[in-house]
C-alpha cells in the first residue's frame, strides 16, 4: 500500500510546478481528494504532501475548501449528510479516506482543535481524561499521569495544577483552548488539525498557542487553518494557499509570504485579493 | 407633519368604521353575545392605533401582560376551588381506608393505590422506549423517508383522543394479547398515550445540547454511542426527566384510557399482582360524581384534590430537577 502512494507520487506531483516537495518525512499524502457538499464541489482535486513533525498552514479566503480540507483529513465531513469524497489520504500507509478505514483509530491519531473552545462541561481533569477513558485507560494513577503530561505539553498545568476538579468553563476562552489542545493530546495524536484555533481569542491568548505550537511540532505533525497571514507567516514552516477549493500554491512560507509564484497568491497574501 | 397625523386618523376612521359595521350587523341579527365581544375587542385594541410611540409600547406591553396573566387565573382559581371545597373531606381515614356504605364514605386508599401502580406501570413502559426512540431520532437518525414516516407517527399519535386509546388497549392488550382487564394492560395503554410526549421532549432536549460537545467528543475517537452516553445525556438529564414527568402527570390524569383496560368501578381490597384490576382516582371521581346517587359532594371535590394533589406534586419534582440541573450548566 505504501508502494501505491509513492507511485501516485510521482505521476501527480511532477505535474503541477506551483507545489513543492517539502524537504523531509512525509506524514499525509493527500491524492486527488474532492469533496462534495450535495452538487457544490468544495475541494476540487487536491493533492498535497504535508510534512511530518513540522507546521503546515492552509490559508485562503473563506468558504475556499481549507476547513472542509482539514475536516476530510480525520473524516469529520462524514458527519455532513450531504458530503461526498472521492480521492485518498495516505496516513502512515493506510488511505484514511476510504470508506472502510476505522475512523475510532483514525481520530485517536489525528486529533482536532476547533475555532472556538468547546471544553465539555465536566472539570479539567475529567476533560483531559475522557479521551484515555473512552479508549479504555480507567487506572486512576494512569489517568491522573496522562492529565498531568497532557496540561503540561499544553502549557496550561502551571495555571490550573490547583485545582483540576474546578469546571472548565471557569477558565478564561485562552485557557479553554489549551485545554482544549490538552484534551486532545491525552490521546497521542501523531497528528493535530487545528481550525483556526485562535480566531476568537485575545492577541496575548493567540501568542500563548502559538508557543505552544512551536514546542509541539518537534513530537507531532500540526495542519493549521487561520484567516490571520501574520500567524501563518510566523508559526508554519510550509503554507498551502486554497482559492475555490483549489490548491493554488503549496510551498515553504518564506517563499509563499516573500517570493509567491502565482499571480493569486501574490494578491492575496499581499491583502490585494477582492 | 401633518400629512401624517391625517394618515393616522383615516386609518383610525377606516377601523372604527368596520369594527361598527360589524358590531351593528351582530346587533341586527340578535347575536349578542359576538356583538360584546367585537364591541369589547374594538375598545381594546383602539388605543394602538390612536397612541403614538412610548405610550403605545406601553399600552401593548400592559395588554400582553394582562393576557399572559389570564393564563394564571385558571390555575390559581382550581387551586383554590379545589382546596376549598375539598379540604374538609381530607382526613387520614380518607386516604388510608377503603370506601364504604357504596362508596358515599370512607376512604379512597385502593384508587390512590392503583393510580400509584398505573404511574410506575407507564413509566417502566414508556421510558425505555422513548428515550430510546428520542436517542435514534436525534443521534442516529438520517434525513430519510423512514425517519419522516416515524416522525409523522408520533405527531399523529399526540393527537389521537384519549378514549381511542382506551378502545386500542381494550382491544390490543385486554383481548388480543389476553391481559385482561388489569393493571399490565392499563399501563400499556396509558405508555403509548405518553410515549409522543416523552419522545419529542427528549428529543428537544438531546438536540439542545451544543453540536460543539459532540464533535469534540467524536474528534477524539469516541463513537456515536460513547458520545451519546458520556456528554450528550448528561446534559439533557433536566430536559428528558421534565419532559417525563409532565407525561406521566398527564397520564396519571386520564379515565378514558383506563376505562375499558384497568379501571376496576370498586374494590375492597388492593391489587395483588399487576394482572388484577385495580380503582384509579380520575375514574373514580367519575363514579362517585355520576354513578352513584347521593354521593356527598365532599367526597367528590376531596378525590379531585388528592388528585390534584399527586399531578402537581410530580409537576414540582420536575421543577425542582430542572432548577438543579439548570444551575450546573452553563453554556
Amino acid at each position: 500500500m505504501v508502494a501505491d502512494a509513492e507511485l501516485l507520487d510521482e505521476e501527480s506531483f511532477q505535474k503541477n510546478e506551483l507545489h513543492v516537495e517539502p524537504a523531509g518525512d512525509i506524514c499525509l499524502s493527500v491524492r486527488n481528494l474532492n469533496v462534495w457538499y450535495s452538487d457544490f464541489l468544495a475541494l476540487n482535486d487536491v493533492s498535497i504532501n504535508i510534512p511530518a513533525r513540522e507546521i503546515t498552514a492552509l490559508i485562503g479566503p473563506s468558504g475556499c475548501g481549507k476547513s472542509t480540507f482539514l475536516r476530510s483529513i480525520n473524516r469529520m465531513n462524514d458527519l455532513i449528510p450531504s458530503a461526498r469524497t472521492s480521492g485518498e489520504i495516505w496516513l502512515d500507509g493506510e488511505n484514511v479516506a476510504d470508506p472502510n478505514t476505522d475512523v475510532v483509530r483514525l481520530r485517536k491519531n489525528v486529533g482536532m482543535v476547533f475555532q472556538r473552545p468547546n471544553p465539555f462541561p465536566k472539570s479539567i481533569f475529567d476533560n483531559v481524561a475522557y479521551g484515555p477513558r473512552i479508549h479504555g485507560v480507567n487506572d486512576r494513577r494512569e489517568l491522573a499521569m496522562i492529565v498531568e503530561k497532557s496540561l503540561k505539553r499544553a502549557a496550561i498545568w502551571d495555571e490550573v495544577k490547583d485545582d483540576l476538579h474546578k469546571s472548565a468553563f471557569d477558565l478564561s476562552g485562552g485557557q479553554q483552548q489549551r485545554l482544549c489542545i490538552a484534551r486532545a493530546l491525552a490521546v497521542e495524536p501523531k497528528v493535530l488539525l487545528m481550525d483556526e484555533p485562535a480566531s476568537a481569542l485575545d492577541p496575548i491568548s493567540t501568542l500563548k498557542i502559538e508557543e505552544l505550537m512551536h514546542e509541539l511540532k518537534n513530537e507531532i505533525t500540526i495542519v493549521i487553518v487561520t484567516h490571520n497571514m501574520q500567524q501563518a507567516a510566523r508559526v508554519s514552516g510550509y503554507t498551502g494557499f486554497f482559492l475555490m477549493g483549489e490548491l493554488i500554491e503549496f510551498g515553504r512560507s518564506t517563499d509563499i509570504f516573500t517570493t509567491p509564484r502565482d499571480k493569486r497568491t501574490e494578491d492575496y497574501v499581499t491583502g490585494r485579493f477582492g | 407633519m401633518a400629512n401624517s397625523r391625517i394618515e393616522k386618523l383615516k386609518s383610525a376612521a377606516g377601523y372604527i368604521v368596520f369594527w361598527v359595521i360589524a358590531a351593528i350587523l351582530c346587533l341586527a341579527y340578535h347575536m349578542w353575545l359576538p356583538a360584546g365581544a367585537i364591541i369589547c375587542l374594538g375598545l381594546v385594541f383602539l388605543p394602538t392605533i390612536l397612541l403614538d410611540g412610548l405610550a403605545k409600547q406601553k399600552y401593548i406591553f400592559t395588554l400582553l401582560s394582562f393576557s399572559a396573566l389570564f393564563v394564571v387565573l385558571p390555575v390559581l382559581a382550581i387551586i383554590y376551588l379545589l382546596t376549598v371545597k375539598g379540604f374538609p373531606a381530607m382526613s387520614w381515614e380518607f386516604i388510608s381506608k377503603p370506601p364504604t356504605n357504596m362508596m358515599r364514605d370512607g376512604g379512597i386508599l385502593p384508587a390512590i393505590v392503583g393510580t400509584t401502580y398505573l404511574v410506575i406501570g407507564t413509566l417502566v413502559f414508556a421510558v425505555p422506549i422513548g428515550l430510546l426512540a428520542a436517542i435514534y431520532l436525534s443521534e442516529y437518525a438520517k434525513p430519510g423517508r423512514f425517519t419522516r414516516i416515524v416522525r409523522l407517527a408520533i405527531v399523529n399519535l399526540a393527537g389521537v383522543p384519549s378514549v381511542v386509546y382506551g378502545l386500542f388497549g381494550l382491544g390490543l392488550f385486554v383481548m388480543m394479547l389476553k391481559l385482561r382487564t388489569s393493571i399490565l394492560s392499563g399501563s400499556l395503554t396509558l405508555a403509548v398515550l405518553t410515549l409522543p410526549v416523552v419522545i419529542t421532549a427528549a428529543e428537544e432536549a438531546l438536540s439542545s445540547v451544543p453540536r460543539s460537545f459532540r464533535e469534540a467528543s467524536l474528534a477524539l475517537g469516541a463513537t456515536r454511542w460513547q458520545t451519546t452516553v458520556k456528554v450528550v445525556l448528561p446534559n439533557a438529564v433536566s430536559g428528558i426527566v421534565t419532559g417525563l414527568i409532565l407525561g406521566i402527570s398527564r397520564a396519571a390524569g386520564e379515565t378514558a384510557p383506563i376505562l375499558f383496560t384497568v379501571a376496576a368501578f370498586y374494590l375492597r381490597d388492593l391489587p395483588h399482582s399487576i394482572f388484577d384490576q385495580a380503582m384509579a382516582l380520575p375514574y373514580h371521581l367519575y363514579v362517585i360524581s355520576t354513578q352513584v346517587p347521593n354521593a356527598p359532594p365532599k367526597m367528590q371535590w376531596g378525590t379531585a384534590l388528592v388528585l390534584l394533589i399527586m399531578v402537581l406534586g410530580m409537576n414540582l419534582v420536575a421543577a425542582i430537577i430542572r432548577t438543579k440541573f439548570r444551575r450546573s450548566k452553563k453554556w
